[in-house]
């Protein structure tokens, strides 16, 4: 098939019996079309995009969410950038399909950070477009496309499945993302921060999300050991693929007796155990999760970018909030509060890590009114690279 | 209006206040349109913040035939309470490069999904794909047949293989983009299919592709093989733009922090002090650059972007290995390569030779579910070097090591190691 040009193939109607018609399962190679690959991606640029590929010149962000870019040709293009849930419907995708029908030649575009984008070439349109967005609202009243998520201010949560898809959770995602993005939306449409700040969530520790280098991470954390379902475990994983699992070590082979019989099984070191869960993933028999003991840990001062500092990995300063469903209200107004402590007291251009810093990670603590526990101590690998080796600290409420 | 059974969800339905997009609205409708699994979805996702657990269990292994991935195999643990969901398998679709679509396009794919599935998606999964939530088993053939026949589009990777590569916005919207992001993207992910359907390798590998030092797809935190756009010439100045952002006419950072009195712009305060190179300074009203110091933070570009440019002289710096925590602990990418030309028209061989070098190392000595990350942690940065035929230098360290422990081999040692220990005594009584 020709994969650079699939518009004859997009203009024909969906043929809901045509796959039944192709496929035999008797005969699985007939009609099978494999390895094509992603569709090109230049038949969706809208022209003014293709006609511009590489000549944009400079950019403005005209007000938060509208970022005006001025080609070498003199072209002009908007983005209009609007939040999305990420988990969305056909039905929302379709509304996504109508508006950009009416306003832009029918091209969008999604961005990394789950945002939608909308791109106009007058003044004209993109008023309409605007006025039309702020208008469309699902049933319960919340925006379907709020527009921001520029500068310095908050874009969406880059997150995870959670509850809603995933066997490994600690967490859920999309309602914990619904509840802070609730609480700071005045800063997705606005540029009140001294930069941006990226917050991300993953509801395990393996970390679907790039939480690990966010300004902000929202994380997913068990903290009871697996359990061993006896009667189970040889029929679903192997022995030395669970015990290999641990990083730590802390599973070993057991034999127990059930019924009379002697099984094969595994045993866990409890006290060994830092929950990764690991084990999980590979042995369906040991699973983790509690209602009960499973929560979120706050990691801060991550960041991607190279700008000014280097990239450098977000740090664990709450170790645990409960799980509290729907609305997770603790979690939400811990992250509030860094954030509005750090809005006070960074320098312009100032990411959180920057920041934190600057001011050290004593007065960090300090500030943000956070207690400064033994959990915040690095006792993994290269723990030691993170302690302290010179008489230079600061005093703080801590040293008092 | 269809006959649907709405389950009783109070916790989830609190969800739809607020004006952030509300899923559980947005689901919530397209079940009252004729979707159960929407309803049944939300039903289980009740029960899950009741007993904050999830209610998913340990996936099965499903697929299409001929693939190793694109599938994750999914099943609801209450399937009495929640029949629609009992099966609720996710595929993941390829993604154009960058992300751009036709309503054409995603009409065609609502339909197939509508048919064939949940009508819930994820756009887009973390990785890139489009990712179609809840589908049965029986379906999966002809989704991939609709896929393939009626659109064009193909999976995308999942499991111990390449995962779908992803590339930022690029040239298509960025004047900073240094390297064509799309077209490596794309190139790379059309050369290596076999790779991203047919699990081979010990653990995944991702590919990232970032247009400048900004790195808005996260490649260096989050990619086997990240590739950054860079230059090694210049940094292109507009003086009178210069003086324009001095002079307060034009905003610093494009507007990014107009909703705040941060008092009037100060080059030397904003731009100057902070430039971590220390090699800027105003001279004559003019702003200079020593550009042989300046290590292309994208500081002063990014606050002044109509008076400062990327230069010309323009490819990619490629580090390898970055990864989440999961096991040893989180990776930042390591510098390996500090610029390399990209170039389309040799069909980017010096990449792909680099990365052909990598997978070779990593097939024939990776611990399974070793990430390359970790592979150059077991093995040290030295092997990797050796392996990837590069040159040790100092841009791949921050750092010189401050241990002497050092694994000299023994043809670096003249005489080699055999010795004799009588010989040895008789220069020295025992
Ligand atoms: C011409 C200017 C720029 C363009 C066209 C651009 C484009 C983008 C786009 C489209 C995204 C995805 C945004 C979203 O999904 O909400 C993004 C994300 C990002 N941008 Fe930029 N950007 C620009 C400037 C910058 C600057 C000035 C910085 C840093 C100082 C930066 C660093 C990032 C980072 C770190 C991300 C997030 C990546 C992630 O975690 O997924 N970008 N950029
Ligand atoms: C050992 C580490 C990891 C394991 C065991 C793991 C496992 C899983 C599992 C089981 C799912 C399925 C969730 C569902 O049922 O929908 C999933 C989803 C996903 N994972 Fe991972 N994951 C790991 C790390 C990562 C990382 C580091 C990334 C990306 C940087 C990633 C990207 C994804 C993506 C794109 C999805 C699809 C849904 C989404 O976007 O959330 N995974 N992962
Ligand atoms: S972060 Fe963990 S729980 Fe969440 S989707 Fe990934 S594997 Fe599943
Ligand atoms: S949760 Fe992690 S540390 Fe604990 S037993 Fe399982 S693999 Fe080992
Ligand atoms: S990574 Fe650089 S080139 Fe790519 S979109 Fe971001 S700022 Fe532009
Ligand atoms: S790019 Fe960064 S290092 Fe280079 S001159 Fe600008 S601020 Fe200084």
């Amino acid at each position: 098939m020709d994969n650079t040009n699939i518009a004859e193939l997009l203009a024909k109607p969906y043929d809901p019996e045509l796959a039944e018609k192709l496929y035999d399962p008797k005969k699985p190679m007939e009609n099978r079309i494999t390895d094509i690959g992603p569709p090109h991606y230049e038949q969706f640029f809208p022209p003014i995009i293709k006609k511009n590929y590489g000549k944009w010149k400079s950019h403005e962000i005209i007000q938060p969410g509208v970022i005006k870019y001025v080609s070498e040709t003199g072209d002009v293009c908007y983005a209009v950038r609007c939040g999305s849930a990420r988990l969305i419907t056909t039905d929302t995708i379709r509304e996504i399909c109508e508006i950009a029908d009416k306003y832009c030649e029918g091209y969008v575009r999604w961005t990394t950070r789950n945002n939608v984008e909308f791109h106009v070439t007058d003044e004209e349109t993109l008023k309409a477009l605007l006025d039309d967005l702020k208008g469309r609202k699902y049933p319960g009243g919340s925006y379907k496309f709020p527009v921001g998520g520029t500068g310095a201010g908050i874009t969406n949560i880059v997150h995870t499945q959670g509850w809603v898809h995933c066997h490994t959770p600690a967490i859920d995602a999309s309602g914990v993302v619904k509840a802070v993005m609730d609480e700071l939306f005045d800063y997705f449409g606005s540029h009140k921060l001294p930069a941006q700040v990226r917050i991300a969530l993953a509801c395990c520790l393996n970390m679907c999300g790039a939480v690990h280098c966010s300004d902000i991470a929202i994380l997913g954390i068990h903290r009871k050991p697996p359990l061993v379902e006896d009667e189970r475990i040889t029929g679903v994983c192997e022995i030395p693929l669970a015990v290999a699992a641990c990083p730590l070590g802390a599973i070993k082979p057991a034999t127990v007796e059930i019924n009379g019989e002697k099984k094969k099984t595994v045993r866990v070191n409890e006290n060994r155990c830092m929950f990764c869960g690991n084990c999980y993933t590979m042995c369906p028999a040991m699973p983790l999760a509690d209602g009960e003991g499973d929560g979120i840990a706050i990691l801060v001062g991550g960041k991607i970018s190279n700008r000014l500092s280097a990239p450098k990995f977000s740090k664990l300063v709450i170790p645990y909030i409960p799980n509290e469903p729907p609305r997770w209200p603790s979690a939400v107004k811990a992250v509030k509060n860094i954030l509005e402590k750090y809005a006070e007291g960074a320098n312009k251009y100032e990411r959180v890590g920057e920041w934190a810093e600057r001011i050290g990670w004593e007065r960090f603590f300090e500030v943000c009114d956070i207690p400064f526990t033994e959990k915040s101590i690095d006792d993994y690998r290269l723990a030691y690279d993170t302690y302290r080796t010179t008489t230079q600290f600061k005093w703080t409420v801590h040293t008092d | 209006m269809a006959d649907v059974k709405k389950h009783d969800t109070p916790m989830v339905d609190d969800l739809k206040s607020g004006p952030w997009p509300s899923f559980a609205d947005d689901i919530e409708q397209k079940g009252l349109n004729g979707k159960q699994a929407c309803l049944d979805l939300l039903g289980q996702l009740e029960l899950s913040y009741k007993h904050k657990e999830t209610h998913w269990k340990h996936g099965g292994i499903v697929g299409v035939f001929g693939y190793g991935g694109g599938v994750i195999g999914r099943y609801s643990d209450s399937p009495e309470q929640f029949p629609a969901i009992a099966h609720f398998h996710t595929v993941r679709v390829n993604q154009p490069a960058s992300k751009f679509y036709t309503s054409a396009f995603l009409r065609k794919l609502c339909e197939i999904w509508d048919h064939r599935g949940s009508g819930m998606t994820n756009f887009h999964g973390s990785t890139g794909d489009m990712v179609l939530l809840g589908t049965t088993t029986d379906q999966l053939e002809p989704i991939f047949f609709d896929l393939t026949h009626q659109m064009g589009a193909d999976l995308g990777g999942s499991g111990s293989n390449l995962r779908t590569p992803s590339c930022c916005v690029g040239k298509a919207r960025c004047e900073w983009a240094c390297i064509d992001t799309q077209d490596i993207c794309y190139n790379l992910t059309m050369t290596y299919q076999d790779e991203l359907h047919r699990p081979a390798f010990p653990y995944k590998f991702k590919f990232k592709v970032s247009g400048c030092p900004n790195d808005c797809v996260a490649a260096i935190a989050r990619s086997d093989c990240a590739i950054i756009g860079t230059w090694r010439d210049d940094i292109r100045i507009d003086q009178e733009a210069v003086k324009a952002y001095v002079g307060g006419e034009l905003k610093p950072n494009a507007g990014a922090h107009s909703d705040r009195d941060w008092g009037p712009f100060d080059i030397q305060k904003e731009v100057i002090d902070l430039c971590p190179a220390n090699c800027m300074w105003m001279e004559d009203g003019e702003l200079k650059i020593d550009n042989r110091e300046c290590t292309r933070c994208m500081h002063c570009i990014n606050v002044m972007p109509e008076a400062l440019r990327p230069g010309t002289d323009t490819g990619a710096t490629i580090l390898v290995g970055a990864k989440a925590p999961i096991l040893e602990g989180a990776q930042l990418a390591t510098l390996a390569i500090p610029f390399i030309k990209l170039n389309k028209d040799d069909d980017y061989e010096n990449l792909k030779d680099f990365v052909d070098k990598c997978w070779d190392w990593w097939m024939e000595e990776g611990k399974n579910r070793e990430r390359f990350g970790e592979l150059i942690q077991r093995q040290s940065l030295q092997e990797f070097i050796r392996r990837a035929e590069l040159k040790p230098i100092p841009q791949m360290v921050k750092e010189p090591r401050s241990n002497p422990y050092v694994f000299w081999s023994e043809d670096e040692v003249p005489g080699g190691w055999k010795r004799d220990v009588k010989e040895f005594r008789a220069r020295h009584a025992a």
